[in-house]
C-alpha cells in the first residue's frame, strides 16, 4: 500500500511533475490532498490527483484543481514592496528588494524593542493557513514579542473547543474515527464504522475541518454510516435518505445537547459502567440535564420533541462519532456547548473506541515545536501578554493575546501603546477573523509601522500595510502538512516545491532568514535560527524539517518526500493504557483524572461547573422591544466548495461559481418583505449593515436567514475609502465587539438578530457606527431604543478604557458577576493546539 | 473511435455539487467555464416530502456532461480515468461501455443516470 518512493519525475516532453500535499497558501486547512504539479518551461500546466494518496486517492476539490491559474494569476503579488505611511489607503507600492526590505523591517523591530519594549509588537495571524504553525515563533521568536494575536472575537474559532478539551476531557483534539491513521484505512481490522457521525455545527463536506477530509463521510455512508445534522439549515448532506436532522434556531446548541442528554438520562440509555469508571460529577451532571426536558428544549431551539427523541436514542448507540464544528465556538454559550457534546460521547461510551471520538495523545512535532519558542521569551517579558491575567481559562491553554482585549489596547493605548503591527497572513477587515471589522481598521492607522504577508492586495494590506511581503503558493515552497495542527496527527505529508514565481518567501522562511538577521538569543543564550545550516532556502528549509522529524520519528524531510504519506496508526483506548496523562497512569489529563462532566476549573474561575443554556443575547427574545424592528434571527459563515473564507474571490474559474454573496431566505419570508430571487437585500441590526442578494430556499426557517461571510469585492477600487468593497457586504460589522462568554471564549457570530429590506443595488451603503455594548450604550439607548436593562455587562471590570466611559454614562449595563479569578496554583494546563 | 459505445455512469445521490467535474473537465477541454462547459451539475429540489417529517427530502444535484464532453479519450488511450472520474470528491462518477454500465445501474439500485454524449 506504500507509495511510490520517486516524488520527481521527468516527461518525455522535458516536463517536470513534482508530487505533493495540498495545504496553503492560498488558503485551506491542513488537509493534505495528494496531487502531482507538472511544470514546463517555469510555468505549472497540470494537476492531478495523486491516486496513491490514501485519503484523498486521486480526489481533488475546484480549490487545488485551479492552481495553474491561482500560481499565475495577475492578482499575485511576486515582489516586496513598500509604502510610505502617509500613502496608507492609496495604491503608491514602490517594488524593492529583499535586501532593503530586510533593513528597513529589522531595523523598525530593533527601533521598537529599544524605544518602547519588544510588548510594543504585535503579530496577527488567520485562520487554517499553514500560518497558524509559524506566526507563533514570529511572534515568540524571532521578534521576541509575547503578543500574537488570533483576532476573532472571543477566539471563536477552534481554540475554544481545543480549550474545553483540555479542561474536560484532558487529551489532544478529538476527532471522527474516519480511519485516516491507516494505510489500509476502512479495511484495518481495528477500525470499526461508525453507526452514526453526528456533524454538529459543521458541513465537513465543504470545510474540511483541521485536516477531517469531508467527503470522507461519504466514503462511509457508502459503507453504511447514517450522518444526523445539527443545524439551522437543513443541508443537503442531511437530506439524504435515512440521515437526521435537528434544525434548530442559531446559537441554541446547548439547549439541545441538554435535551439529548435528557432523553439519554430518562430513558436509561447511558453507558454506566463507562461512567462509573471514567467520569467525574455524574450526579450533578444528571441532575442538570433532567430540568432541560425535550418539551422545554424543543420550545427554545423550536426542534419538534419527537425529532430530538430519535436523535438521542440515536446517539445513545455505539459507535457514534460527532464531529463538533466551529458553531460550537461562535457562541458566547459555547462553553457549555462543547462541554455538552464532550460528555455526550463520555456517558454514551463513545470515547477513543473505533469508530467513536478519535482523542489525540499530547501535541507532538511543528505543533508542540510552535509553543516552545516560547522559551526565547523571558518571563517578565511574558507576563505583559495582553489580556492573560484576565481571561485565565484563555490564556492557560492559549498562548495568545486575548482578541477582544487586544482591540481595546489599540484603541486607548492602556495598558500600553502597540507601535507596530505584522499581518501574518490575515485579512482580518474582510472578516472572517473579527467582529466590528471598521473598529479594528480605526485601530490599525494608529500603529507607526504595519508589515504585511499575503498572497495578493488585500483590503487589509491596501489600508495599513507600510512593507508587503509576498508569500509563495502551496505549489511553491517546501513544507510538512501535519493534521489538527499537530494536536491529533492522522498524517504527516510532505510539501514539495514544484516552481517558485517572482521573489517570494514563505513563512518558515521568513522566520528563518529574520530570526537569523535580528540573531536573537533567548534568556537560554541559545538562537532558535542560527541552528538551520545553509544559507539558501534549498538548504536551511529542508534542515528545518528534518529537525524536527528526525528525534520523534526518526527520518529526515528527504525521507518523507519519499515515503509521501506518513500515517503513525492510532492506539484506540489510551485512557485504559496510561497514554494520554503525563505521569503515565490510567485515566485523562484532567485535575480529577476523569471526563469531567462536571468542571473543577470551570468552577474555579467562577463559571458554572455545568453545561446550561444561555439565549442569545441579540435576539427577539433577550431584546423583546426590538422583536418588531429585528424580527429575523442571523446565521452566517457557511463555507463553500470554490473559496476559503475571504480568499479566491480574484481567480474567475473559482468566482464563476458565486459571484456575489447570497443571503438564504425562506420563500414566505421573502414574501413578506417584497423580495424576489436575485433582489439585493440590505441586513441590519444595532451593530450594522451589509448588502447581498436573495436566494429563495424552503430549506431555512422562516425566521432565520442565512448569510455569506468575508466577502469583499478585487475587481472593485481598492483605495480608501472603498477598499475593494470590504465594507459593502462586511457580515462581521453587525456581530459586536466584547459580548463574549464568562470564560473569554465564543462570540455571537452565528446567532444575531436582524431585519431585511430590498434595495437596488450592491452600491449606497451607509455604514453604521460599530457601538460598544458598554461604552457607547447611552448610544445604543438614544438612537436604537435598546432598553438597557437587557444589555448585560460581563467584562467591564478588566476591560481597558471602560471604567471612565461608564462614569459618565446615563444608561448602565446590568452587571453580570463574571467571578474571572486567576488560575489554580500548581496546575499546568499548558494546551499545544 | 474506440469509445462509440462507452458513457458516463452518475451514482447520483451522492453528488455533493462540489464542482469538481466542471473544473477538471474545463482543464481537460481548455474551454471557457462558463460559456462552453464539458460538463455541468443541475439540481432537482430541494422538495420536503412530508411536512410533519424533518428527514423527508428529495433533494439532488445531477451532473450532466455537454456536447463538448469526448470521455477523456486521449486519457483513456494513456490508461488513465476521465479527469472527472478521476477526480470526484464523491466518487460517484464511473465510466465504460454502456451495456456494463447498465449492468453497474442495477447493482448500484435508484438514483443513477446513465450519459452517453
Amino acid at each position: 500500500m506504500a507509495m511510490s518512493r520517486e516524488w520527481k519525475k521527468e516527461n518525455p516532453d522535458g516536463s517536470v511533475s513534482v508530487r505533493t500535499t495540498c495545504w496553503s497558501p492560498p488558503g485551506d486547512h491542513p488537509v493534505g490532498c495528494g496531487m502531482w504539479l507538472t511544470v514546463k518551461d517555469g510555468k505549472l500546466i497540470d494537476v492531478e490527483g495523486d491516486e496513491e494518496h490514501a485519503i484523498t486517492q486521486g480526489r481533488l476539490c475546484i480549490r487545488a484543481l485551479d492552481f495553474p491559474e491561482i500560481v499565475h494569476s495577475p492578482s499575485r503579488i511576486v515582489y516586496p514592496m513598500k509604502r510610505d505611511p502617509s500613502d496608507r489607503g492609496k495604491d503608491k507600492w514602490e517594488r524593492i528588494s529583499w535586501d532593503e526590505t530586510f533593513d528597513l523591517v529589522c531595523g523598525k523591530v530593533n527601533y521598537f524593542k529599544e524605544t518602547y519594549g519588544a510588548e510594543s509588537i504585535l503579530v496577527f495571524g488567520g485562520t487554517g493557513r499553514e500560518a497558524c504553525i509559524y506566526y507563533y515563533p514570529l511572534a515568540f521568536s524571532t521578534l521576541q514579542t509575547p503578543n500574537v494575536c488570533y483576532a476573532q472575537s472571543g477566539w471563536s474559532c477552534y481554540g475554544p473547543r481545543c480549550s474545553i478539551t483540555d479542561y474536560i476531557l484532558g487529551a489532544g483534539y478529538p476527532e471522527i474515527d474516519f480511519a485516516g491513521y491507516f494505510e489500509d484505512r476502512y479495511d484495518n481490522p481495528e477500525f470499526e464504522l461508525p453507526k452514526y457521525v453526528v456533524c454538529w455545527g459543521k458541513m465537513p463536506l465543504a470545510s474540511n475541518g483541521d485536516g477531517l477530509f469531508g467527503h470522507a463521510l461519504i466514503d462511509m455512508m457508502k459503507l453504511g454510516s447514517k450522518i444526523i445534522m445539527i443545524d439551522p439549515r437543513i443541508t443537503w448532506l442531511g437530506a439524504r435518505e435515512g440521515n437526521m436532522n435537528l434544525q434548530i434556531k442559531p446559537g441554541t446548541d446547548a439547549a439541545i445537547g441538554l435535551g439529548i442528554a435528557n432523553v439519554i438520562v430518562t430513558e436509561n440509555l447511558q453507558d454506566q459502567e463507562w461512567i462509573d469508571k471514567w467520569c467525574f460529577g455524574w450526579d450533578e451532571f444528571k441532575e442538570r440535564v433532567l430540568q432541560y426536558t425535550p418539551e422545554l428544549v424543543s420550545e427554545v431551539t423550536w426542534a419538534p420533541v419527537e425529532q430530538i427523541k430519535k436523535v438521542a436514542r440515536a446517539m445513545a448507540e455505539k459507535p457514534v462519532s460527532i464531529a463538533w464544528g466551529l458553531a460550537v465556538d461562535q457562541s458566547p454559550n459555547g462553553t457549555q456547548v462543547g462541554h455538552i457534546t464532550i460528555a455526550l460521547q463520555a456517558i454514551t461510551g463513545n470515547i477513543d473506541i473505533p469508530g467513536g471520538l478519535c482523542v489525540g495523545p499530547p501535541s507532538s512535532l511543528l505543533g508542540k515545536w510552535r509553543m516552545e519558542t516560547r522559551k526565547d521569551l523571558a518571563p517578565d517579558l511574558w507576563d505583559k501578554r495582553l489580556g492573560s491575567s484576565e481571561y485565565p481559562a484563555l490564556s492557560n491553554a492559549m498562548a495568545t493575546t486575548h482578541p477582544d482585549y487586544t482591540l481595546d489596547v489599540l484603541e486607548t493605548g492602556e495598558p500600553y501603546e502597540i507601535k507596530m503591527l505584522w499581518f501574518n497572513s490575515s485579512n482580518l477587515l474582510a472578516p472572517t477573523c473579527s467582529a466590528a471589522p471598521i473598529r479594528w481598521h480605526d485601530a490599525f492607522l494608529k500603529a507607526e509601522f504595519v508589515v504585511v504577508q499575503d498572497l495578493v492586495m488585500t483590503p487589509t494590506a491596501m489600508a495599513c500595510g507600510d512593507v508587503f511581503l509576498p508569500l509563495p503558493t502551496v505549489c511553491e515552497h517546501d513544507a510538512i502538512v501535519i493534521t489538527h495542527y499537530g494536536r491529533n496527527t492522522v498524517f504527516l505529508g510532505a510539501m514539495n516545491e514544484a516552481l517558485r514565481v517572482g521573489e517570494t518567501k514563505s513563512d518558515v522562511e521568513i522566520c528563518i532568514e529574520f530570526g537569523k538577521r535580528l540573531n536573537n538569543a533567548g534568556p537560554d543564550g541559545t538562537s532558535t535560527w542560527n541552528v538551520f545550516e545553509g544559507d539558501t532556502r534549498d538548504k536551511f528549509v529542508p534542515d528545518f524539517f528534518s529537525k524536527q522529524t528526525e528525534p520523534e520519528l526518526g527520518f529526515d524531510f528527504d525521507e518523507l518526500r519519499r515515503i509521501g504519506l506518513y500515517q503513525p496508526g492510532f492506539t484506540y483506548r489510551k485512557y485504559e493504557k496510561g497514554l494520554l496523562r503525563f505521569d503515565g497512569e490510567p485515566g485523562f489529563n484532567t485535575v480529577t483524572g476523569l471526563v469531567e462532566l462536571y468542571s473543577t476549573l470551570f468552577d474555579a474561575w467562577g463559571e458554572d461547573p455545568l453545561p446550561y443554556f444561555e439565549e442569545p443575547r441579540w435576539s427577539p427574545v433577550s431584546h423583546p422591544e426590538l422583536a418588531d424592528k429585528y424580527p429575523l434571527m442571523m446565521c452566517t459563515g457557511a463555507r463553500e466548495y470554490n473559496t476559503f473564507h475571504s480568499e479566491h474571490r480574484m481567480f474567475p474559474n473559482l468566482r464563476h461559481f458565486r459571484e456575489y454573496p447570497d443571503i438564504e431566505i425562506h420563500p414566505d419570508t421573502a414574501a413578506a418583505y417584497g423580495i424576489q430571487e436575485g433582489d439585493w437585500v440590505e441586513v441590519e441590526n444595532p451593530f450594522g449593515r451589509a448588502r447581498q442578494k436573495a436566494t429563495l430556499v424552503v430549506t431555512i426557517d422562516p425566521r432565520v436567514v442565512h448569510t455569506r461571510h468575508g466577502w469583499w469585492y478585487p475587481e472593485q477600487d481598492g483605495e480608501e475609502p472603498n477598499l475593494f468593497g470590504v465594507w459593502k457586504s462586511n457580515i462581521n460589522n453587525l456581530v459586536p465587539h466584547f459580548d463574549i462568554g464568562r470564560l473569554g471564549f465564543g462570540a455571537p457570530m452565528k446567532s444575531v438578530f436582524c431585519s431585511i429590506k430590498k434595495v437596488d443595488d450592491l452600491h449606497g451603503l451607509k455604514v453604521k457606527k460599530s457601538y460598544d455594548i458598554i461604552k457607547d450604550l447611552d448610544e445604543l439607548v438614544a438612537d436604537e431604543g435598546v432598553d438597557p436593562a437587557r444589555v448585560l455587562d460581563y467584562h467591564s471590570t478588566h476591560r481597558p478604557g471602560v471604567a471612565a466611559a461608564l462614569e459618565t454614562q446615563k444608561n448602565k449595563p446590568t452587571y453580570v458577576a463574571d467571578g474571572v479569578i486567576p488560575a489554580p496554583s500548581g496546575l499546568s494546563l499548558e494546551v499545544q493546539y | 473511435m474506440a469509445y462509440e459505445n462507452y458513457g458516463l455512469l452518475f451514482d447520483y445521490k451522492y453528488c455533493s455539487n462540489c464542482h469538481t467535474c466542471e473544473v477538471a473537465c474545463k482543464y481537460h477541454l481548455k474551454t471557457d467555464l462558463a460559456k462552453k462547459p464539458g460538463i455541468v451539475v443541475l439540481e432537482k429540489g430541494p422538495y420536503h416530502l412530508d411536512e410533519d417529517d424533518p428527514d423527508a427530502w428529495d433533494w439532488d444535484y445531477i451532473p450532466v456532461p455537454t456536447a463538448l464532453c469526448d470521455l477523456c479519450a486521449d486519457r483513456l488511450d494513456a490508461g488513465k480515468k476521465p479527469s472527472c472520474v478521476h477526480h470526484c470528491l464523491a466518487f460517484c462518477i464511473e465510466y465504460g461501455p454502456i451495456d456494463e454500465l447498465a449492468k453497474r445501474a442495477q447493482e448500484i439500485g435508484h438514483k443513477v443516470s446513465i450519459i452517453r454524449p
